[in-house]
């Protein structure tokens, strides 16, 4: 897991260093090129991998001329090239082929698991800001005492945790033995397909629907996961709220509106953290990004049908088309927020470029 | 601590609180939620789909021409959607009479039509299951004479030689046999496809369920058959979801959530039993769990070096810790009830035999083997306890986990060393083993029998082999069980298979489930015979 | 720092490693390392760090002396045991071997990951980045691009893709570890080498005559390693946790190789009645990335002021 504050840090770096705004059309060339990198690489791992993908499709006791006839209409025989030509046309056309594991069309697969691991990070994310911004501000505020201890100390122990772990233990806590929350899953099974699909995040969809109960019991099945996930967020966000506010505490109009009697909470909570938001935006986003990454783990324990269980599950049996597909896909977003985040920082930022 | 955050915090923990009552006192009294695995099914058409759960879900929503009693399953076949049949004086045409009055869930009339319709398809489809019916020598090109409907309720099948009736009709009992919709199948066809595209995701049988939604690796629902030709359904619904942990499965059986838990460790089958609101029930089934050293592969080769690996294996010790009540200790490859079953245990842990005999093949400290084995918690934990008798008897095992079919490729292409793993049975005949497992009719590289264990560990057994043919064709019962049972023995002395375990399925139920059978060795599970 | 047996060299030294006039860069670079350790032993959280990175280390080095038992050493009669059973400290796995050895033996795996995916991973980064800004160009903008692919993967879904092409296993579990986690020292470094690169030492060495690939490696490559070290640091905890996922996920260091990660994957079928098997392990993880989190943190704070505000 890499969500650490120190990614941010090299994040600087990471901005193209060039003058001015990104222009449009460097942006697009920027991506494209990032994105056929991308797709070469998931191609040529899944090309390599030892997994035979014919032998996932017709399984142990197929005869050897099944096997043959399954390859070539898999178009395995063709040469690599050719393959990653076919590849790409078809992936430009939005065609990620069909996953052997479901059967289905891979696209229409990230459709709907896609969503869950959307829900999941948001949460995550509220809870990370909700909890992580306040500790920010109280650490800065009372920099060098023990409150600021106290906040480094939660975040690095959330550096520190690994997360499989932490949700397993919160599992069995409060799951099993408190019995406070749902256990793993998105909803109970009854619950399943009760409210008609619209966004695909249950949460939503349940309150559209008016469906309180469907609404509880998916609260109750995310609460777990997206604290446990939201924990790192936390820990990243508080972090550099911490370093934001320290640097704005310092400024010149802090000063004047102490002077000017202004109350220390208004001073604090109104001006500084104002004037940090907009940074903070930024650091949201990559963490937002970063959660995708930490979620294929919790989704495992979780059994949270999100795309890192999906893309984890077509690994493991073979599943191509699932694979390459996910992890584009995730590369994608992974890419968009990224982008989104540096372009924020850009736009509201005068300091930058 | 701020005012904000103690907001944040009290709302949090109201959100908690709100949603404490997770749990709910029980499931509805006419649906059935079943916790298992389903993340090996790969397709629904019975003319492809071979994995345990998917074996499950179809015999649910289709039916065969023969079928097993579920509450007697040790019966064997039974009249099914064929009422009768005769054979004709030379064995090989089988005359099987359709029952009338039965209605596929679309509706549509059952007749002979759609079995002849559903086992060509099967054959032309040329599916992994396929060899099942293909080996009694149906081909693309004769199914019009050999599988013929001769009229709305009269099916005649044509098999190229003479082979026991079991056999036969054994076979059509499998998921390949199948009988499914025809007119619905051709209504969703593509391409003359026989509907394969959209019978890989739905269903269209005769069977006591309808397939409501299917989400692979999450869950899929059935839908009862009100006018079920052999009995109504009590479970209107049964909620089927995967859930891989045996400790989510037995928290959510302990809190109601669930009905039925199938897969639970021994520790939680324990806690299971000693609940008071549950119950722990037992099934034998036809998994067999063994060993299989390569041929290829000096000294693995040496009969000496192979007989000290069948002593070198803690059979007992196994049974009785980490698999207790999950295994049975068996050392032939037909699975205990079937016929010609062989219940000779002739190996245990003898270290200083293996000792010996590794010291008289000249091998006594120089075999290092690498062992494949399954990725899975149980498979993992015998290949680590083997691997610590093996070590114990002087021989350097490297364990190298893979998943199902990471594994598969390197066995097919005869290159592993040792080989962990399970096979179940493809049909309720003992010849479904003993071609695997004592069969090999060309032992060649360019053969490619990939299908044939004794195949793809090289071990050529020409003697056997005809033994094998000539068992599957006698027509007297008694006789055959001999001739099975002496292969075996013959198998249990001289072959490169160890031989070690049948599965013992330990299912979690709440106490008012009832007559949940799950299949034992001959079959899948049933849940029209389910009551609360 | 020195054996302390030799008073007047001691004092000498210290005169030296203070000196506000240093005669050298090697004496400059001392002073500076000098007072970053000062100000490291003034921080108490960062001495814990140390205290417990020292404690891995020593436990690896002595696991065999210190393991009560053989980490693989079976004993199907005695598995399951809880913590505090007399023989078996902290208890016994599914398969009856002693979990504190496991843990002991289990520290050497952790400590080889770090060390491999330490020596390989900053030195291609610092190539990869040095080259790129100190070239400039289209070798810059080449090598940039490439770092940004690799930047654009979200890290633990590259490495379990690289783990599944490459099959199972410690070695590369460390290789995909490696080849993941290289691209932001990559970046650091260039973004260095963009401010040393026209500064008048380096016009210096280049009138001298030198040739590039001197340069970069004999001056630049150096002048980049003290904030390439923090990150690294600050990364090792990182790199722990990844391969404890992957070993968590099956496809690390495989049975009976005690790995911490793998362990907790088996432990969790137990989870409800024996905690410990999983938990233990669990336990040891998080206590050396804290400390290795903490010593990173102090070190940061240390060297590089700035940041710590």
């Amino acid at each position: 897991m890499s969500l650490t504050g120190s990614r941010f840090s090299g994040r600087g770096a990471w901005l193209p260093s060039r003058t001015g705004l990104l222009k449009g059309g460097r942006v697009v060339a920027t991506l494209a090129a990032t994105l056929l990198g991308l797709l070469l690489i998931t191609f040529l791992i899944g090309r390599v991998m030892p997994i035979d993908p014919v032998l996932a499709v017709v399984g142990e006791r197929a005869t050897n001329e099944v096997y043959e006839a399954t390859r070539k209409a898999m178009g395995l025989d063709q040469p690599l090239i050719i393959q990653f030509f076919t590849y790409i046309r078809e992936v430009v056309t939005g065609n990620f082929g069909t996953s052997l594991l479901t059967s289905r069309p891979v696209i229409q697969d990230i459709a709907r698991v896609f969503p869950a691991t959307l829900e999941l990070a948001t949460v995550a994310t509220m809870i990370g800001v909700a909890l992580g911004i306040p500790a920010g501000v109280l650490a800065a505020v009372h920099q060098g005492r023990w409150p600021d201890h106290f906040v480094r100390l939660i975040g690095l122990f959330g550096y520190s945790m690994p997360i499989f772990w932490l949700g397993l233990v919160g599992l069995l806590v409060f799951y099993g033995k408190l019995d406070w929350v749902a256990g793993p899953g998105r909803l109970d099974v009854f619950f399943e397909d009760v409210v008609p699909q619209v966004t695909g995040v249950i949460l939503i969809d349940s309150l559209l629907a008016g469906d309180l109960e469907v609404f509880t019991n998916a609260l109750s099945h995310i609460i777990l996961p997206a604290s446990v996930l939201g924990y790192y967020s936390l820990a990243y966000i508080s972090r550099m709220t911490r370093s934001f506010m320290l640097e704005q505490l310092a400024q010149e109009y802090i000063t004047t509106a102490r002077v000017k009697g202004l109350s220390e909470t208004r001073v604090i909570w109104g001006h500084a953290l104002g004037n940090v938001m907009v940074p903070l935006i930024t650091v949201i986003a990559l963490s937002y990004a970063n959660l995708l990454e930490g979620s294929v783990l919790t989704e495992i324990v979780f059994a949270w049908p999100g795309i890192g269980f999906y893309i984890t599950n077509a690994l493991l049996s073979a599943d191509m088309n699932a694979v390459l597909g996910g992890t584009v896909m995730v590369g994608i977003v992974f890419i968009g927020l990224n982008l989104l985040s540096d372009l924020l920082y850009r736009v509201f930022d005068p300091r930058a470029g | 601590m701020s005012k904000l955050t103690s907001a944040w915090a009290i709302g949090l923990l109201a959100a908690v609180s709100l949603t404490a009552p997770a749990s709910f006192a029980d499931t509805p009294k006419d649906t059935l939620v079943v916790a298992t695995t389903i993340d090996d099914i790969v397709s629904l058409d019975p003319a492809e789909a071979f994995e345990f759960s998917g074996g499950d879900l179809l015999q649910n929503t289709y039916d065969h021409l023969v079928e097993f009693d579920p509450m007697d399953l040790s019966a064997g076949y039974q009249p099914g959607l064929a009422t009768s049949w005769t054979v004709s004086e030379d064995g090989k045409t089988f005359t099987l009479t359709m029952r009338e009055g039965v209605k596929f869930q679309s509706g549509n009339p059952f007749t002979a039509e759609d079995a002849e319709f559903s086992l060509r398809r099967a054959v032309l489809l040329e599916k992994t299951p396929s060899f099942i019916l293909t080996q009694f020598g149906f081909t693309k090109d004769n199914i019009e004479q050999t599988i013929k409907a001769t009229d709305a309720k009269t099916l005649v099948i044509t098999t190229d030689k003479k082979y026991a009736q079991s056999f036969v009709l054994n076979c059509m009992s499998a998921t390949i046999g199948s009988i499914v919709d025809k007119k619905t199948a051709l209504e969703h066809e593509k391409d003359g496809d026989m509907g394969y595209e959209w019978l890989k995701t739905n269903t269209a049988g005769t069977g006591a369920y309808s397939l409501k939604t299917w989400k692979p690796n999450e869950s899929y629902v059935l839908e009862a058959n009100a006018e079920y030709w052999r009995a109504t359904p009590a479970m209107k619904r049964v909620f089927v979801r995967h859930i891989a942990e045996s400790a989510s499965q037995r928290l959510l059986l302990e809190k109601g959530d669930i009905d039925v838990a199938r897969n639970l460790t021994p520790e939680d089958i324990a806690a299971v039993a000693a609940n008071g609101d549950l119950r722990v029930d037992e099934d034998l089934r036809g998994r067999i769990v063994y060993m299989s050293l390569n041929q290829k592969k000096a000294p693995l080769n040496d009969p000496k070096v192979i007989e000290a690996f069948k002593w070198a294996i803690d059979y007992k010790g196994m049974t009785e810790t980490i698999l207790r009540g999950q295994y049975t200790v068996h050392e032939a490859f037909l699975p205990l009830t079937y016929l010609g079953e062989l219940k000779d245990k002739p190996y245990t842990l003898d270290i200083a035999k293996a000792k010996a005999l590794l010291a008289e093949a000249g091998h006594a400290d120089d075999v290092a083997v690498k062992i494949n084995v399954r990725n899975e918690p149980s498979y993992m934990a015998m290949a680590q306890a083997i691997q610590g008798t093996l070590t114990e008897a002087g021989i350097k095992v490297e364990l190298t986990p893979m998943t199902g079919k990471q594994s598969l490729g390197e066995y097919r292409a005869r290159e592993h060393d040792i080989y962990l793993g399970a096979w179940g049975p493809d049909y309720p005949d003992p010849h479904t083993n003993a071609d695997t497992f004592a069969h090999n009719p060309n032992n060649s590289d360019e053969a490619k029998l990939t299908g044939k264990l004794a195949w793809r560990n090289a071990w050529d057994i020409p003697e056997m082999t005809k033994e094998t043919e000539a068992a599957v064709q006698e027509a007297d019962r008694d006789k055959r069980a001999e001739m099975y049972r002496a292969i075996q023995k013959e198998h249990q002395m001289t072959s490169p298979f160890v031989v070690m375990f049948q599965k013992i399925e330990q299912t979690g139920l709440r106490k008012n489930v009832e007559n949940l059978v799950t299949g034992s060795a001959i079959s899948s599970v049933y849940y029209w015979t389910v009551t609360k | 720092m020195t054996d302390g047996s030799d008073a007047s060299s001691v004092r000498g030294l210290g005169v030296w490693l203070t000196s506000e006039t240093p005669s050298s860069p090697l004496q400059a670079r001392c002073i500076q390392i000098y007072l970053g350790w000062l100000g490291l032993a003034r921080n108490p959280l960062a001495m814990l760090g140390l205290a417990i990175v020292v404690a891995l280390i020593l436990a690896a080095i002595f696991a065999p002396l210190i393991a009560p038992y053989d980490p693989i050493a079976q004993d199907l009669q005695r598995r399951l045991l809880p913590p505090g059973t007399p023989g078996n400290l902290l208890g016994t796995d599914e398969l009856g071997r002693d979990i504190l050895s496991r843990l002991l033996y289990g520290a050497r795996i952790t400590l080889y990951v770090v060390a491999l995916v330490v020596v390989t991973a900053p030195v291609f980064g610092l190539l990869i980045g040095t080259v790129a800004g100190y070239a400039g160009g289209w070798v810059d903008t080449v090598l940039m691009r490439f770092t940004d692919v690799f930047l654009a993967f979200p890290r633990l879904v590259l490495a379990l893709a690289f783990v599944a092409a490459l099959g199972p296993g410690i070695g590369n579990a460390v290789l995909a570890i490696a080849l993941t986690s290289w691209p932001p020292y990559a970046r650091i470094a260039r973004a260095e080498t963009l401010t040393i690169r026209n500064t008048d030492f380096i016009s210096a060495i280049r009138l001298q005559g030198a040739s590039p690939l001197r340069i970069v490696v004999g001056h630049v490559m150096p002048l980049c390693l003290s904030s390439v070290i923090v990150r690294v640091t600050l990364d090792m905890a990182g790199i722990i946790l990844t391969a404890a996922g992957l070993g968590f996920l099956g496809l690390g260091a495989q049975p009976p190789l005690p790995e911490w990660g793998a362990m907790i994957s088996t432990g969790r079928l137990y989870i409800l009645d024996q905690w410990w098997v999983a938990t233990m392990p669990g336990l040891a993880i998080f206590t050396v990335s804290l400390g290795f989190n903490l010593l990173g943190d102090g070190l940061r704070d240390a060297l590089d002021p700035r940041s710590g505000r």
